[in-house]
């Protein structure tokens, strides 16, 4: 039955995620902007102790209402929800590749002790959405894999590779030749000798959040570190058991990444429309086009590329909590966000002028923010490919 | 609970119609277009199925349960897959019932739901639309003024459905300023119908321009009686209803130009292989997905009888939008072919025009 209706739990998740937002992320926000690599540490160690009380989330398997209150996080500032500890991406790729023993030895760890956090390495300087062109390799030496590459773009990769405790999946391949039947991911720990934190990017946006290059130099981990099958199998799609694993977590990320745009979005939709008000133009719903102003219009554009990406968000969403396959529905989401976001944002400032422009007020904050969603997780364009070979059945050999 | 899971009654009325649009309204639709007429056998066909009789409550002669806007955008939809001139045909009963529906009088119901309940197509509609620029639904210049015990209705109106056929339209007016609908019934003196209009798309479809030359109307007649209607419901209703039939326009117009690009060959490989055409491809599916979740959430907010004037005005702007730009590149797709006769696009991309402008012409 078609149902629009949130629960009474979930209306909850978002009114408290939204106080939470509104008190402890947003008088922040600007400086955390302005002093990129500051640490927010009691915004951290707030999050955590939540973490610790069973209010946080794990990026995957989320339901309707962890994912709004994602968009709600996000609406408060989506830089410092991306401090947020936990295992990140790396558990994400965890869960959906590693054994029930894995799982529980390198996920236990997030709801006890210190902060923590984990984090995915997938992009290479010489591979970003070709996700099967990666270099680094993994090679088996006994009990051992050794580690040879350089990964960049690594989200929380700093955090994870500093604190006590912290994990990275990286994606290598053991069999150049293979192509992506190579590709597998492996766990390596913090500390681990051979791995060294090349660079910390200074970004366009979510400044809070770090970035990080990390080059791995005969870097060793245990044998059993492999998520996954260690063979090399071809199978009669040209795809493998190990590339689409990845692919599969970008399934469950995808929709996250769609929320959290909305959060940006939204955030600069608000805003707009509570300046406008105080200056007596409320928005007509109803009123014939041709009556609007041409504010009421783009406002009205705003919040209706707005709702429809929330749409194809929460029907991503709610496909895979009822475990049906949703990478198209998916992907659909997360470029329908990605994009609709920078456009709501970037209009925002357009339309509030020295408001907007200013970096008094958070509007073109949101506008350097908003953009990373058209880009992680896969650009926007990467998103329309997906979107095209399925909705074409085409494969990545007959839709380049 | 958040579900995007029609019930199962709902997907069998989406496979009854989702058939009937395919066996039926796919076979002829282009002949229909451009002889500008619809075979009665179809009319007769889609009214033995129940579109209009299932909407109404068993007391009044009907088949149908609760009314749900959401049921009637799934089936819209589908029906405006098949074609957008037949739809608007069969569904124009609806134009009337379902306002007699909502806002009536218990003795509006009685008198007339009964005869949309019978084996025989009974023929309604109703006139909201005014030939001139800047038509607001909400501030009408067809005025309607209560004059010793019955209504005066003075002014035009235009794109009225069937009006030629229809044993009773509501005609909506101005009264006072507030827009109320008036029960019209067939041979009203003061009420001239004009010559059929010709029109860009839906041209298998009769619309008409009226005149009401101080038409008198029973005081009874007044839709919801001496308290009227709650207009904007019903605009809502209609929103909702054009939306989801721009969704199955537009779901008609991607399909076709999706195979043609899968099929043609340009330069040794099918042109959908080239992402130029495929991303187009793609945007026109999330966009026609977008518009369709958007009207079921602004369905499902009538169904529950929250105020869904701002979804049903988000959803309708943004699936005018959307039909437009969809039919528009499904021509593009197709190139040089989307432009001759001989594929429906052209005919699509002319329908899908006409939503921007058919204010109140379908109501679920």
């Amino acid at each position: 039955m078609i149902d629009f209706e949130l629960t009474p739990e979930e209306l909850k998740v978002i009114k408290d995620a939204h106080e939470e937002a509104e008190k402890f992320a947003r008088p922040i926000a600007r400086y955390y902007d302005e002093h990129e690599h500051d640490e927010p540490t009691e915004f951290i160690e707030r999050l955590w102790q939540q973490t610790l009380q069973g209010q946080g989330g794990s990026m995957i398997g989320l339901g309707v209402g962890a994912v709004l209150r994602i968009e709600e996080a996000c609406w408060g500032d989506a830089g410092l929800y991306l401090t947020a500890p936990g295992s990140g991406l790396g558990g994400a790729a965890i869960l959906q590749s590693g054994t029930a023993d894995q799982q529980a030895k390198f996920l236990t760890r997030y709801n006890q002790g210190n902060p923590k956090w984990g984090a995915m390495a997938m992009t290479e300087p010489g591979a970003g959405s070709d996700t099967a062109a990666i270099q680094t390799t993994a090679v088996r030496d006994g009990n051992e894999w050794i580690l040879n590459g350089e990964k960049i773009f690594i989200t929380g990769g700093a955090r994870a590779f500093n604190n006590p405790g912290g994990l990275i999946v990286v994606w290598a391949t053991v069999d150049r030749a293979a192509g992506r039947a190579g590709m597998k991911p492996f766990v390596v720990e913090q500390g681990t000798p051979g791995m060294r934190l090349e660079k910390l990017e200074k970004k366009l946006g979510i400044r809070a959040s770090d970035t990080a290059a990390i080059v791995f130099d005969n870097c060793r981990i245990p044998y059993e570190n492999i998520l996954g099958s260690p063979e090399v199998r071809s199978t009669d799609s040209g795809s493998t058991a190990g590339f689409r694993r990845a692919m599969a977590t970008f399934d469950a990320t995808r929709p996250i990444i769609a929320a959290m745009a909305l959060g940006v979005a939204r955030a600069s939709l608000d805003f707009v429309k509570e300046e406008l008000e105080k200056q007596g133009v409320k928005i007509r719903y109803g009123v014939p086009k041709s009556k609007l102003t041409a504010v009421e219009r783009d406002v009205m554009d705003m919040e209706s590329a707005y709702k429809a990406a929330k749409m194809l968000m929460m029907r991503a969403v709610w496909m895979m909590s009822q475990f049906k396959p949703n990478s198209l529905e998916s992907s659909m989401a997360k470029a329908k966000a990605g994009l609709a976001t920078s456009r709501i944002t970037q209009k925002a400032v357009e339309l509030m002028g020295p408001l907007g422009y200013s970096r008094k007020w958070l509007l073109e904050k949101w506008m350097r923010d908003g953009k990373i969603n058209d880009i992680f997780e896969g650009t926007g364009q990467i998103n329309m490919l997906v979107v095209a070979r399925r909705v074409l059945e085409f494969s990545s050999r007959e839709l380049k | 609970m958040i579900s995007f899971s029609p019930s199962e009654d709902q997907q069998m009325i989406v496979t009854m119609v989702k058939q009937f649009a395919t066996d039926e309204m796919r076979k002829i639709y282009r002949h229909c277009d451009e002889s500008g007429e619809i075979p009665a056998q179809i009319i007769d066909k889609a009214w033995a199925m129940g579109f209009i009789s299932s909407a109404i409550p068993e007391k009044y002669g009907g088949t149908g349960e609760e009314h749900s806007a959401l049921t009637a955008s799934l089936l819209a939809e589908e029906l405006a897959w098949g074609d957008l001139s037949m739809t608007m045909h069969i569904l124009s009963p609806s134009l009337f019932v379902v306002p007699v529906l909502l806002m009536g009088t218990e003795e509006q119901k009685e008198k007339y739901l009964p005869a949309f309940c019978g084996n025989k197509v009974q023929v309604a509609t109703a006139a909201l639309m005014e030939p001139h620029l800047n038509f607001d639904a909400s501030a009408l210049t067809t005025t309607a003024e209560r004059k010793d015990g019955h209504y005066v209705l003075k002014g035009s109106k235009c794109f009225v459905s069937l009006a030629a056929d229809a044993s009773a339209m509501l005609v909506y007016a101005n009264e006072g300023g507030k827009t109320q609908g008036f029960i019209v019934e067939k041979g009203a003196a003061g009420l001239k119908i004009g010559e059929r209009e010709k029109n860009m798309g839906i041209k298998a479809l009769p619309t008409y321009e009226l005149t009401f030359q101080n038409c008198k109307v029973p005081k009874e007649n007044k839709l919801g009686g001496d308290k009227g209607c709650d207009f904007n419901i019903l605009m809502n209703s209609s929103r909702v209803a054009l939306s989801a039939m721009a969704v199955g326009v537009a779901r008609a117009a991607f399909e076709y130009s999706r195979d043609y690009a899968k099929t043609r060959v340009a330069f040794g490989e099918p042109i959908a292989s080239r992402q130029a055409i495929a991303f187009m491809l793609a945007e026109m599916a999330i966009e026609i997905d977008a518009a369709r979740l958007m009207a079921w959430e602004a369905a499902w907010m009538l169904d529950k009888k929250k105020d869904a004037t701002k979804e049903a005005s988000l959803v309708k702007n943004y699936a005018d939008d959307m039909v437009m730009k969809v039919t528009d590149w499904a021509v593009q797709v197709l190139g040089g072919h989307g432009y001759i006769r001989e594929h429906p696009v052209e005919l699509w991309f002319r329908n899908g025009r006409g939503f921007t402008t058919f204010d109140g012409m379908a109501i679920v």
